[in-house]
């Protein structure tokens, strides 16, 4: 309030010199110095301090020069002097100060008026001007004026940047139960903007809070009605969407000027006393598809053996067809001319006549495994 | 008045704080926010910017507003929806489980004066309502078997916890917006671990029987192959199966003396009796 008091005297001061004329010539002992200029050396009786001396015996020798001008012009002279008395200069090197001060007194209003009546509003916000207290209106983007500063008061809000709200962290557990009353380990961010300044200023004490604890609790309302399986992977978007719905409702029935952008989960996953078993189940899946794997290989192999055996078959059986006692008996020979030419070979002539098998030397070298 | 400011200018300095504070004592500034009980020498006697569902912002109330300077007193109360959060609290349900539950209600002061009689400030308000959210919580919730518990939302609990601190709350000035449940969980220690402990076997469960799965079905490939495998020999062997006999001892004969080339084969000695047909030219006939 000190400001505005000094501004508007010293625009008196500037501008009403009439009002002030006439009130230092009507009354006040200033006005009555010039009539009793002659009354000697001696300052009235009433006059004190450092202002009512000095002029005083400087307009001693100045009043004859002035003589009987108008009582305006005297006294504008004689209010330069009384200014101008501190600095112990005469009329014009008065002067000087006296409009600087002036001067720096009026550009300070000015700025001030300026300053707090003119606002400019990014183009993201917007501003809630509330005058004396009660709400006036609300600035679009751009400049708007109100009145200056202590009655009109401007809160300027972001209305468009999306802001974020983190729940849950990577480093910690959060955990909630599902609707197979399951244990989960969940994270996720809530996407909020300001969607109505003046709700959003006046009608919640604390609107992040708010919205923080109604996000917690529309999450813990959903995740209560899917299965772990559900939250974990396959219904995650459905989740997500039906808390910011959840949410937008609890937050509009709290007139809260919020509007949910978007719920992600971030994280969620089994709690890391049970992890190892989850993993033992991502094991279990790869083992059954090795074995899946292997079976099918094995699958593959045994059809091309019996495909490619057949066919030879088929083609061995054409050529016996033409001919079949011959290739019969080719085949019996070529066979075993094959066979016993890389064999040991023992002729046992005559019935009856036994022989002692050199068992040591038939086994030079120990069979390595029985015939499969 | 100018020259009477310059000769006394610690009278005016001292006359203008007068007068400052005459003015501003006789209006006060109502923001928005708030409403107030003004009260005269410990009397109240009326409410300012009295909360209205009905009014929108901007209309009346807030703003400037005039009293007796000295004499009147406001005493500020939010206007604004404000939150009570409860403690954690156990909670068992009929089927004796335990649920570890953190709620909050959200309320308003409708009725400053009374609120102001009663309690005088938010925070005692606050606390005043706070046991007994926890008590209509714990008796609501534990009419309950657990796996209702865990989505109250669905059987009007909250509106029946909401309706019954409401009824307390009415004494206080206050309405309750809304009551929710912010966590339910499981108590540290025998309930937690053996909800893990469950989960765990599950999940043991799940990986034996993917397993058997696999199993089952590598199997069932591995018939599959054999049938088909014995079926495409059928068909080609059976054309003549004396002859088969004979091709598939032959080639019997030299994968075992003789080896497929895959694997070394240990020696043989072949012992033959000249009866053998393959000798039978040995005789001379």
């Amino acid at each position: 309030m000190q400001l505005p008091i000094v501004g508007l005297m010293s625009i008196f001061s500037g501008l009403g010199s009439l009002g002030r004329g006439l009130f230092s010539d009507n009354k006040g002992p200033w006005g009555q110095a010039p009539g009793g200029g002659d009354g000697g050396d001696k300052p009235p009786p009433d006059k004190g301090g450092p202002w009512g001396d000095g002029p005083k015996r400087r307009r001693k020798g100045e009043q004859p020069s002035s003589g009987n001008v108008s009582s305006l012009d005297e006294w504008l002279t004689r209010s330069r002097e009384r200014f101008g008395g501190g600095g112990g200069g005469s009329g014009f090197s008065g002067q000087a100060p006296s409009g600087l001060i002036k001067w720096v007194v009026i550009a300070l209003v000015a700025i001030w008026l300026v300053g707090t009546s003119m606002h400019s509003i990014a183009p993201e916000q917007k501003g809630v001007v509330t005058r004396l207290g009660r709400y006036s209106h609300t600035l679009n983007s751009g400049v708007g004026w109100t009145l200056p500063a202590p009655i009109d008061r401007v809160q300027k809000l972001d209305v468009e940047n999306i802001r974020e709200i983190n729940l849950g962290s990577a480093s910690e557990e959060t955990l909630m139960l599902t609707g197979d009353q399951n244990m989960i380990d969940i994270a996720y961010q809530v996407r909020w903007k300001v969607s109505d300044p003046e709700l959003f200023m006046f009608e919640l004490a604390e609107p992040e809070d708010t919205i923080r604890q109604v996000a917690e609790s529309a999450m813990r309302q959903v995740i209560a009605n899917v299965s772990l399986q559900g939250a974990m992977g396959n219904q995650r978007g459905e989740i997500e969407s039906r808390v910011a719905e959840e949410m937008q409702q609890t937050l509009n029935f709290y007139k809260a000027g919020v509007s949910v952008q978007g719920v992600a989960i971030r994280q969620a996953d089994p709690p890391a006393a049970v992890n190892d078993a989850f993993k033992e189940v991502t094991a279990a899946q790869q083992d059954a598809q090795a074995t899946v794997n292997r079976a099918n290989t094995y699958a593959l192999q045994l059809r091309q053996q019996a495909q490619g055996e057949s066919t030879a078959f088929d083609k061995v059986y054409e050529q016996y067809k033409l001919a079949p006692g011959v290739t019969k008996r080719r085949m019996y020979y070529e066979t075993m001319e094959r066979v016993l030419k890389s064999v040991d070979k023992t002729i046992v002539e005559a019935p009856g006549v036994n022989s002692y098998l050199p068992l040591n030397e038939l086994r030079r070298t120990p069979p390595k495994e029985p015939a499969q | 008045m100018i020259d009477f400011v310059r000769r006394h200018p610690l009278w005016a300095g001292l006359l203008s704080l007068f007068v400052l504070a005459l003015v501003t004592s006789s209006v006060s500034i109502v923001p928005e926010t708030r409403q107030g009980v003004v009260v005269q020498f410990g009397k109240p006697v009326r409410i300012i910017n009295r909360y209205d569902p009905k009014r929108p912002f901007g209309t009346v109330g807030a703003g400037i507003n005039a009293r007796i300077p000295f004499a009147e007193d406001i005493v500020w109360i939010d206007k604004r929806v404000r939150d009570i959060d409860m403690e954690r609290q156990q909670v068992l349900s009929t089927d004796q489980l335990r649920l570890e539950v953190d709620a909050f209600a959200r309320y308003r002061v409708v009725d400053p004066l009374r609120m102001y009689i009663a309690a005088r400030t938010e925070d005692r308000v606050e606390n005043a309502l706070r046991p007994i959210l926890g008590s209509q919580l714990r008796n609501e919730l534990g009419k309950r078997p657990f796996a209702s518990l865990l989505s109250p939302e669905r059987e009007g609990v909250m509106e029946n916890i909401r309706t019954g601190l409401n009824r307390v709350a009415r004494q206080y000035g206050v309405e309750i917006v809304d009551v929710r449940i912010k966590k339910a969980d499981l108590p540290d220690g025998t309930p937690l671990q053996s909800a893990y402990n469950r989960m765990i076997s599950a999940r043991q469960q799940e990986a034996r029987s993917i397993r058997a799965q696999g199993q089952k079905q590598a199997l069932i490939i591995q018939a599959e192959a054999d049938a088909e495998a014995a079926r495409i020999y059928a068909a080609s062997f059976g054309k003549d199966p004396e002859f088969y006999d004979f091709y598939r001892a032959m080639q019997s004969y030299r994968t075992t003396f003789l080896g497929d080339g895959t694997e070394k084969i240990g020696p043989t000695t072949v012992i033959l009796s000249p009866d053998n047909a393959y000798l039978k030219e040995f005789s001379g006939r």
